[in-house]
């Protein structure tokens, strides 16, 4: 990953090794009552700078050694349990992963809620700029239809194709085509790295395209996606999947932990409980990863520099 | 997942006698009988009892298995087998943390493993050296040093090592099985498949289930890639030990030996070529699963590809993939010139013995130097920083940029010509119709093509899909595989003989089959997506990457294999290089074009899951959906199943077509 560990940044490539031995011993034996802190990274950028951003503050600030686990939703909800994974630093809701492991869902007790993040999950369905531009009455749905041709591809029977995303998100777009009598055909892309291809390529070739997408998501630097107005959201609504007509609510996302860290002595939880920020500080730091090209690390380092109240908040007991 | 492991020919396995030759209609006319009657009833069936089953929907049977992981999950503090397999688990993860240390990651308080790269490289060469010669010692040597300039030491040593513990278990647990399917028939046939299954299953419908048995990091990895790369060897070592001659045995079993004498002096020393090539298949598939181990945070070469892939980066994602098949052909050819070695010793050659024990010990007196001189300084223990890799990923980067800017228009016309006149017409055959008529179609193909065994095979495996409930998608899944292996073998037929006629030709293929097989999807699927959108397209295009290098080679093997004589007596009667090759090798070689048939089929499917990744939709979707959220599993499970189901089905027929068309030799 890195070329030089981070204890070792000051004097990596030089000096002698025994040296530097003598130096992380000192340092470990002055460093507080942290430990162990192993971070699950889900797979998309924003995630991503969050758990960067908390784990830098707590390598950097309290001596952790922060152990990043590259893993997906369900498997690192498995892992609470077993002591592989402590902390999930943004979830989008899976209510089946609860009944299993949160307590009072009826689970195991194995994770534990500890509270939203700060970050808005918005989920809509998106055009392209250039469409919404070009076309500006494609943003409501009642117009769809007027224009399903145009969305058709090779995937899509003669229909209008809608492209549907990784099946890790909740979605209930086949439904909700089917409830409002839309000319269209759900086409699943599989994975984020293929919706976000699509829109980008249809942006760029001023392609029709219509799908289900989300904030916050690096993409939006790029290419500013356009919202379509479905039928508003009210409480309910999305209940029973085969009668959704809908839009998506707004979810407020939160972190999930391990109960047997959250009862442990480690300085790293009142960090992980205090962790909050906006949708914007997260924009910043996945542009920085996936725009700039920046490592996580150092995108966490360069923000956690830029916004010294913020993470001061954060350790404040 | 994929498959790298190719499989033995079952030569000798019960196959149906050669029938009497007598007068009968030649069987491709019967098969266009069959679609005949198929399109002309599906005219007027189409849309009737297509058992669909929207994407995020699923039935009772799915909430059942379901029901089934979420109780084994809810026992998991008090299950013995649980913490049985737990504590296995830990003993791999320990084993790989000791080496990670000692290789890979700073020893703390150490800043640095316990040994650094130059000697790590030192120590890798010297091996190579005494087990496979100078060339391979260079070989070795140059792709450590590779590793390390292009910027990946550590993820390559994870890689190595994860490879490394699989590999050493997978021969723990495969040589006595080996040794019992070689030498018993009943073995044989329980366990070829069992073994079918695990080659076929997709691997993520089982790695939920490993994370629960064995935790997540090193000892799922290990487990993973152990499940997957063990039936190669098990296969091909028992086929070996299978195939020793008959004659052999009788001739020492009149000395009166035991059953223990005959299996250690006669069998394993007989058949010690061919367990090396199983080795050697079992390392490729080994490393096959370098990218899906990351995905339950295996170390290794996957991870930095998953990132890319996760930020859309090509250039990132190439280039620990290039080094992923660097480490593949390195250890491929090392273990290849290593059986050849091992064969010279045992027949009395190799060179003189003492002149080579003054080589081996001067050059490990050097590489334990090395080792030393990488303990004590920093520059000999951690590669110094080069550009290389970066300026590697920027250059793919702009050539696929360049790439897809030029060629779009051109690759959206042939995706949606092939899609009009290939892929929907078809699908709309195979899917559209109503699910008894394509069964009955299906079944009286696999008759006509295979016979009476062929067609006994298809009735269990039709059975069990339709039992499955996801008959509509397994069906769109078979469409994309026959179309893809189609054209897979149209590049095999024109390559593989052009690759069997000229020798250069080979020598510049071969690298670049080699890359296609082992180089993970994730590397080019951002591209291909590129070009040719979130389609099944996409999807054919990686199965035909994945697939087309195993049917090339065993095209061009069969050619070759033709006997130089039968052309000498064509060339004698002034036939063309036309006639020759469509008249006299294509016609000999048919076994050999059947089985790598046979071999496109199962490689494309290999990918199917792939191309649920890339908006092929169908099982592979749902395969992905079971293991993205947890109230799907069932429905991925059914799906892994019934892709099992189809590649048994595929490689029954085609293998008991291949037995059919075996001209006697």
């Amino acid at each position: 990953m890195l070329s030089c560990s981070v204890l070792a940044i000051s004097a990596c490539g030089s000096g002698s090794i025994a040296d530097q031995t003598r130096e992380n011993e000192k340092k470990a034996a002055d460093a507080g009552n942290c430990g162990d802190l192993n971070m699950a990274v889900n797979p998309w950028v924003g995630y991503e700078a969050s758990a960067y951003v908390v784990g830098h503050v707590a390598e950097t600030e309290l001596g952790c050694k922060v152990d990043y686990k590259e893993l997906k939703e369900d498997v690192s909800w498995q892992g609470f349990g077993t002591g592989d994974v402590d902390v999930v630093i943004e979830d989008w809701g899976h209510p089946d992963l609860e009944k299993k492991f949160v307590e009072d869902k009826g689970g195991d007790g194995s994770a534990t809620d500890f509270g939203p993040n700060g970050n808005q999950g918005i989920i809509h369905w998106y055009v392209p700029p250039w469409l919404a531009e070009a076309h500006p009455d494609i943003l409501d749905y009642k117009n769809l239809n007027k224009y399903a041709k145009q969305f058709a591809t090779s995937e899509s029977d003669g229909k209008g194709q809608f492209l549907g995303a990784d099946p890790s998100y909740v979605q209930f777009d086949e439904a909700i085509v089917n409830n409002l009598d839309l000319n269209f055909k759900v086409v699943f892309s599989g994975s984020e790295a293929a919706s976000i291809q699509a829109f980008k390529k249809a942006e760029a070739d001023k392609e029709f395209l219509i799908g289900y997408f989300y904030e916050p998501q690096g993409l939006f630097a790029e290419v500013p996606l356009k919202a379509v107005k479905l039928p508003p959201y009210t409480e309910g609504c999305q209940d029973v999947p085969a009668e959704v007509a809908c839009d998506y609510p707004e979810t407020e996302l939160k972190k999930v932990v391990s109960t047997s860290w959250a009862e442990s002595d480690s300085s790293s939880v009142d960090l992980v409980k205090n962790f909050t920020w906006t949708n914007d500080d997260q924009n910043l730091v996945a542009k920085y990863i996936s725009t700039d090209q920046m490592d996580p690390e150092e995108a966490a380092k360069k923000w956690v520099e830029d916004n010294p109240d913020k993470v001061d908040a954060w350790l404040k007991d | 997942m994929t498959a790298v492991a190719e499989r033995p020919v079952p030569v000798g396995s019960s196959g149906p006698p050669p029938e009497k030759q007598r007068f009968r209609l030649p069987r491709w006319t019967l098969g266009l009988g069959v679609l005949v009657v198929w399109i002309a009833i599906w005219a007027v069936t189409k849309g009737q009892d297509t058992l669909v089953l929207p994407g995020r929907e699923h039935t009772d049977l799915h909430d059942a298995l379901t029901g089934f992981r979420d109780s084994v999950l809810g026992s998991r503090d008090t299950n013995p087998v649980i913490q049985l397999t737990y504590q296995l688990g830990e003993s791999f993860t320990s084993a790989v943390d000791w080496l990670q240390r000692l290789v890979s990651v700073p020893d703390f308080p150490r800043p640095v493993p316990q040994i650094g790269w130059l000697g790590v490289t030192a120590l890798a060469a010297w091996v190579a050296l005494a087990i496979a010669g100078w060339r391979t010692a260079v070989l070795v040597g140059l792709s450590f040093l590779s590793f390390g300039m292009f910027g990946y030491w550590s993820d390559s040593m994870d890689l190595l090592i994860v490879t490394f513990v699989a590999v050493a278990a997978s021969v723990i647990i495969g040589l006595p099985l080996a040794v019992w399917v070689g030498t018993s028939k009943a073995a044989n046939t329980v366990l070829s498949n069992l073994l079918d299954l695990m080659q076929t299953m997709p691997t993520f419908v089982y790695l939920l289930p490993i994370v629960l048995f064995f935790g997540i990091g090193a000892s799922a990895a290990v487990v993973a890639t152990l499940v997957y790369a063990l039936p190669p060897i098990i296969r091909i070592a028992g086929y070996g030990i299978r195939s020793v001659p008959e004659t052999t045995i009788e001739a020492t079993d009149a000395a009166g030996q035991t059953a223990v004498q005959r299996l250690l002096k006669v069998q394993l020393p007989m058949a010690r070529k061919t367990i090396v090539v199983g080795l050697n298949q079992t390392i490729m598939a080994a490393l096959s699963m370098a990218t899906i181990a990351s995905y339950v945070d295996g170390p290794g070469l996957g991870k930095p590809v998953l990132d890319a892939l996760v930020k859309n980066n090509v250039g990132n994602a190439f280039v620990p993939g290039m080094l992923i098949v660097v480490m593949a052909v390195m250890l491929d050819r090392t273990t290849t010139a290593a059986s050849e070695r091992s064969e010279l010793v045992a027949r009395g050659g190799g060179g003189g013995a003492t002149l080579r024990r003054v080589v081996l010990g001067a050059s490990a007196l050097v590489a334990l130097v090395l080792v030393y001189l990488s303990r004590t300084y920093g520059w000999a223990a951690e590669f110094p920083a080069t550009t290389w890799g970066p300026w590697l990923s920027e250059r793919v980067d702009s050539f696929v940029g360049w790439v897809t800017a030029t060629f779009g228009g051109f690759t959206e016309a042939v995706k949606n010509v092939t899609s009009d006149l290939l892929l929907n017409p078809m699908q709309s055959l195979l899917a559209e119709s109503p699910w008894w008529l394509t069964g009955v179609a299906i079944l009286a193909l696999a008759w006509i093509v295979g016979g009476l065994r062929a067609s006994l095979s298809a009735v269990v495996c039709l059975a069990g899909i339709w039992y499955l409930d996801l008959w509509h998608d397994a069906m769109i899944t078979l469409n994309m595989t026959l179309v893809a292996t189609l054209m897979v073998m149209v590049l095999a037929l024109v390559l593989g003989v052009w690759m069997a006629r000229r020798r250069g030709v080979d020598l510049i293929l071969r690298p670049l089959l080699d890359a296609g097989q082992t180089i993970p999807p994730f590397v080019y699927l951002i591209p291909v997506l590129a070009l040719f959108g979130p389609t099944r397209f996409t999807a054919i295009v990686a199965g035909i990457v994945y697939a087309a290098p195993a049917a090339i080679k065993l095209v061009a093997d069969g050619v070759k294999g033709v006997s130089p004589n039968t052309i000498e007596a064509s060339r004698s009667t002034g036939a063309t290089t036309w006639q020759e090759i469509t008249k006299v090798q294509l016609p000999m070689a048919r076994g050999s074009l059947v089985l790598a048939a046979n071999q496109g089929l199962l490689y494309v499917l290999a990918m199917a899951v792939i191309g649920g990744m890339v908006g092929a939709g169908a099982l592979g979707y749902d395969v992905v959906l079971g293991f993205s959220r947890s109230e799907e599993w069932g429905k991925g499970a059914a799906a892994g199943l019934t892709i099992v189901l189809l590649g048994i089905m595929i490689d029954r027929i085609t293998r008991a077509a291949a037995e059919r068309s075996q001209p006697t030799r």
